[in-house]
């Protein structure tokens, strides 16, 4: 299992390579003059020297990637221009909130998509099953930046039982409890679509289980029905999940940006959206590398997660 | 061409008779339809405002779907700015579509270096967190409906790339396109007439399940203001203007918002309907789950039975509801077991031996399995209207199972230690070191070497013949009082075969077990049993002692199964197989059901139904003419 965890670990750089070729290359993808665009309104003339020193923008496009790229692994994300701060101060400062948000999108997505899927599929054709058919179909085709709008009108504005926005109370006390009950909406929100393609292939792999021999030795066993699901077939359809629930964390971390907009959270989302209307190219550089590089790290995890259940998948 | 033309249209009716299917394409093509049309539509010019009429709730006079923070006509903005959005959407998908199967195809056809060279490339696409490496793209490109689109686009080539290349990798080895290239044609001539039109039922199921991601991701780039830029606007971007005003005017946003989930639950409605008649393997339908016990027919129990006997099967029938027909696969089977005893269940694939045994567990699978009548007795109880809780402690306990594969019968995931202390759990309340102690005891009596170590093994770590004996352990567990084992040894190779079988009777006459061994080999029944009950098509043909039976077999059919057999030193011996097959038990014919293969058939085995036969003593066949059966 270590051998393994080590091995697919080194298989993690060539993947981190590939994403910050392709993050460098979206600067090439600039019409026009890269220096000037990059700077947009911050375009003096000694800006545009020192970025083109930066980014070496007259050597050819290998050279100004390793540059870039060196600069990047001494934690140099070059500086934003519309913030005058380095990047990675804030890219990090940002990271953190952006992180708790979809950490709690995916651990609501998981248990509830993961439980959702288990009953349907276990009352497959009953009227459970039915009512959490017709829930996902609508949960999938949610746009959650909408979602999120209709929260905050019902549970904000009208009920009046959850902030409309932001990650603590201005002159709160920054409790845990104060957390909470700021991010229960935008984590609701973001957590819709993912429940339901959670539990959709929660089920559609359920249902594939429970017909394998196994299942029906558990049961010619005498086991009670509830250890035959969850211990026999539950676990063995979690492995085929769990690379799912992975896929899920990107579409999270993704679909912050909508969110992170919408309840206005602090969160690498919203920077990345302000970073774009200013053109602060850098920025979302920074940003957008920063958010791929930890998506990397959650596949990572997931596939340890898929080989330590099943034993089958560590040889080799 | 004549012959893709009833398929093409079965493919439609298979559509229209998926009800959520057609009220998805009902919803799509009437939004569609007003969108085409909205030009043509009396309605108010989208764009003209009106400062005067501002955030005019719905219903209003002049304006139903009301005004919006310039007084601008909401009902009319909704039916252009759905146009941009479909169009923008439609676009997004067809460009992915291009683009991914394109690279899809091409790395599938070229294989090695242009098939790693792409989908490594692909793949660092995917390795991205979806919407945001579109964020990237769309600052490169700056905001805008037309990057938006590209951006949305190059983040879905992947879907199709990975999908497409999976479909034609299984087309490219096959004889066609080697025809083909042998013919001379260019690769492009074979990707672009040959290869594409494999996979285009492919390319349209991921067009079905991405076209609704793409209008919303493009309608959320558009909220976010990195779309659609006014005077223009479409979906995203009237709910994005509408969200300053939620607590003022929430029609502003609510508006647009529903537009949108209204349509793309259509798509995916669609889309799913779709996927199901163009590959009719992921139709859920097909995918159903057997209960935890097959269900029974209303039935009375008729409260008399055999004291004695440890089980006694009455008229048990089984039946199979796929659709409109009934197999009926055990069809009033009836035998008496004491304790102790043996007896071999012989026959053909699918002549019912495994279903009568399930059967009496419970554990044929339900759906589409039932048992529509007849009488299981255990002990004097009778197992088919035994409460649940009660015939789960039977079972594993006072009757065990063997199954056929011990592969598939073991949990891949659980140590095979566990698999057998769990049945010491449940059924003598052991506790944990304790039913250790005991498992490992025994995997020893049932011949595995360092039972302690192998305790602790997967599955998987084991050999053919080490897993079943596993399986051994854990039927003999609980010290049952009947063992049914279904071909228990025709998974493993002839030398392993012949030890497990020599274990499992040792260790049965050792515990005094009954048995119930199922097989189609008849040499192992006359070793391990006592009595044999031949069924065909869901009947007992003839039941007896094992040695009368095949030493003067009092039914054609045993006769015929006798023939099959293999002789030591006699290797001119005809090893003909039966000729024919057996009737399919959903058209069973009138009279004898072998009949049609019998070599005595004769007009009265046509007719009504034939009764088994007493032979002699405590022996039956089914059988009119079993009189001219001479002794073998």
């Amino acid at each position: 299992m270590l051998g393994y965890a080590l091995r697919r670990l080194v298989l993690t750089v060539p993947v981190l390579l590939g994403i910050s070729v392709i993050v460098f290359l979206v600067i090439s993808l600039i019409p026009g003059d890269p220096a000037t665009a990059i700077l947009g309104s911050f375009a003096t003339p000694e800006n545009v020297e020192r970025i083109n020193r930066e980014l070496g923008l007259d050597r050819p496009l290998p050279v100004q990637y390793l540059t870039w790229l060196q600069g990047v692994l001494e934690g140099d994300l070059g500086r934003s221009y519309s913030l005058n701060r380095p990047v990675l101060d804030e890219v990090l400062e940002r990271f953190g909130p952006t992180l708790i948000l979809a950490a709690a999108a995916l651990f609501l997505c998981t248990v509830f998509g993961l439980a959702a899927g288990v009953v349907a599929a276990v009352r497959q054709y009953g009227w459970a099953d039915k009512l959490i058919t017709l829930a996902v179909l609508i949960g999938i085709s949610t746009p959650s930046f909408f979602l999120g709008i209709m929260l905050i009108l019902w549970f904000s504005v009208d009920l009046g039982w959850f902030p409309t926005g932001g990650m603590y109370d201005l002159f709160g006390d920054g409790s845990l409890r104060e957390l909470l009950w700021h991010l229960t909406l935008p984590a609701t929100a973001l957590a819709v679509v993912a429940t339901g393609v959670v539990a959709r292939l929660t089920r559609s792999g359920m249902l594939e289980v429970l017909r394998q021999d196994y299942v029906r030795t558990a049961r010619a066993k005498g086991l009670r029905e509830g250890r035959v699901i969850l211990r026999h077939a539950f676990m063995n359809a979690l492995v085929g999940i769990v690379p799912i629930i992975g896929i899920q964390a990107g579409f999270v971390l993704g679909g912050a940006v909508y969110i992170e907009t919408v309840f206005q959270w602090p969160g690498i989302g919203r920077m990345l959206v302000t970073a774009i209307s200013t053109r602060d190219i850098l920025l979302v550089q920074g940003g957008v590398l920063v958010v791929a590089a930890s998506f990397v790290l959650i596949n990572l995890a997931t596939d340890l997660i898929q080989v330590a259940l099943d034993p089958r998948l560590r040889r080799g | 061409m004549a012959s893709t033309l009833p398929r093409r249209t079965s493919a439609w009716a298979r559509l229209s008779r998926n009800g959520l299917a057609v009220v998805g394409l009902a919803i799509v093509v009437a939004i569609l339809a007003i969108a085409i049309l909205a030009p043509l539509l009396p309605l108010a010019d989208p764009n003209v405002t009106a400062p005067a009429n501002r955030l005019l709730p719905p219903f209003s006079e002049g304006a139903w779907l009301g005004t919006d923070q310039l007084g601008r006509d909401m009902l009319s903005r909704l039916v252009w700015g759905a146009r941009v959005s479909i169009a923008v959407g439609v676009a997004a998908t067809l460009v992915a579509a291009i683009v991914g199967s394109t690279i899809g195809l091409v790395a599938a056809y070229f294989g090695k270096l242009a098939d790693n060279v792409l989908m490594r490339g692909v793949d660092m696409l995917m390795a991205f967190p979806y919407l945001l490496l579109a964020l990237a793209i769309v600052a490169a490109l700056g905001p805008g409906l037309l990057n938006a689109l590209l951006a949305i686009a190059v983040v879905n080539i992947p879907f199709f790339a990975r999908s497409v290349r999976g479909a034609t990798l299984g087309l490219v080895q096959r004889e066609f396109i080697e025809a083909a290239r042998l013919s001379g044609y260019s690769n492009a001539r074979i990707i672009l007439s040959e290869l594409f039109p494999s996979v285009l039922p492919v390319i349209v199921i991921t067009m079905s399940t991405t076209v609704g991601w793409m209008i919303l991701e493009t309608a959320g780039l558009s909220f976010l203001g990195l779309g659609a830029q006014p005077p223009q606007a479409d979906l995203g971007s009237m709910l994005g203007d509408g969200r300053n005003l939620v607590i003022t005017a929430p029609h502003v946003s609510i508006v647009p918002g529903v537009l949108i989930l209204v349509l793309v639950i259509g798509i995916n409605l669609l889309g799913d309907g779709l996927r199901d008649v163009l590959d009719p393997r992921l139709k859920s339908g097909a995918l159903s789950r057997p209960v935890a016990r097959t269900a029974v027919a209303e039935g009375r129990t008729s409260g008399t039975g055999d004291r004695g006997a440890l089980l006694e099967v009455r008229n048990l029938r089984t039946e199979f509801h796929i659709g409109q027909r009934v197999l009926k696969a055990v069809g009033g089977v009836d035998f008496v077991l004491q304790p102790g005893e043996s007896l071999g269940i012989v026959g053909e694939s699918g002549s019912g031996k495994s279903v009568t045994a399930l059967s009496i567990l419970g554990l044929v699978p339900t759906p589409p399995g039932i048992v529509a009548g007849g009488e299981i007795r255990f002990a004097g109880r009778d197992l088919l209207r035994l409460p649940m809780h009660d015939l789960q402690d039977i079972r594993g306990n006072r009757i065990a199972y063997i199954f056929q594969d011990p592969l598939t019968t073991l949990n891949p995931l659980m140590r095979v230690g566990h698999q057998v202390t769990e049945t010491l759990v449940r059924h003598q309340g052991l506790g944990g070191s304790a039913a250790r102690r005991q498992a490992e005891e025994l995997l020893d009596a049932v011949g595995i070497p360092q039972p302690r170590t192998k305790f602790d093994a997967f599955p998987h770590e084991l050999s053919g013949g080490q897993r079943q004996r596993v399986v051994i352990a854990m039927s003999l567990a609980n010290r049952p009082d009947l063992i049914i084992a279904d071909e228990p040894t025709t998974a493993l190779d002839v030398t392993t075969q012949a030890r497990v079988l020599a274990l499992l009777n040792d260790l049965r006459r050792q515990s005094g077990a009954a048995l119930v061994f199922i097989t189609h080999d008849l040499g192992v029944v006359s070793e391990l049993c006592e009595r044999v009950l031949v069924m065909y098509a869901g009947k007992v043909v003839e039941s007896g002692p094992v040695g009368e039976v095949f030493a003067a077999p009092r039914h054609p059919y045993t006769r015929a199964l006798l023939a099959c057999v293999p002789v030591l030193g006699e290797p001119e011996r005809a090893l003909d197989a039966i000729p024919g097959l057996p009737p399919p038990v959903d058209d069973l014919p009138e009279g004898c059901a072998f009949a049609p293969r019998c070599p005595l058939a004769m007009a009265e085995c046509r007719r009504g139904e034939i009764l088994l036969a007493r032979t002699g003593e405590g022996r039956r066949s089914r059988c009119i003419r079993w009189m001219e059966l001479g002794d073998a």
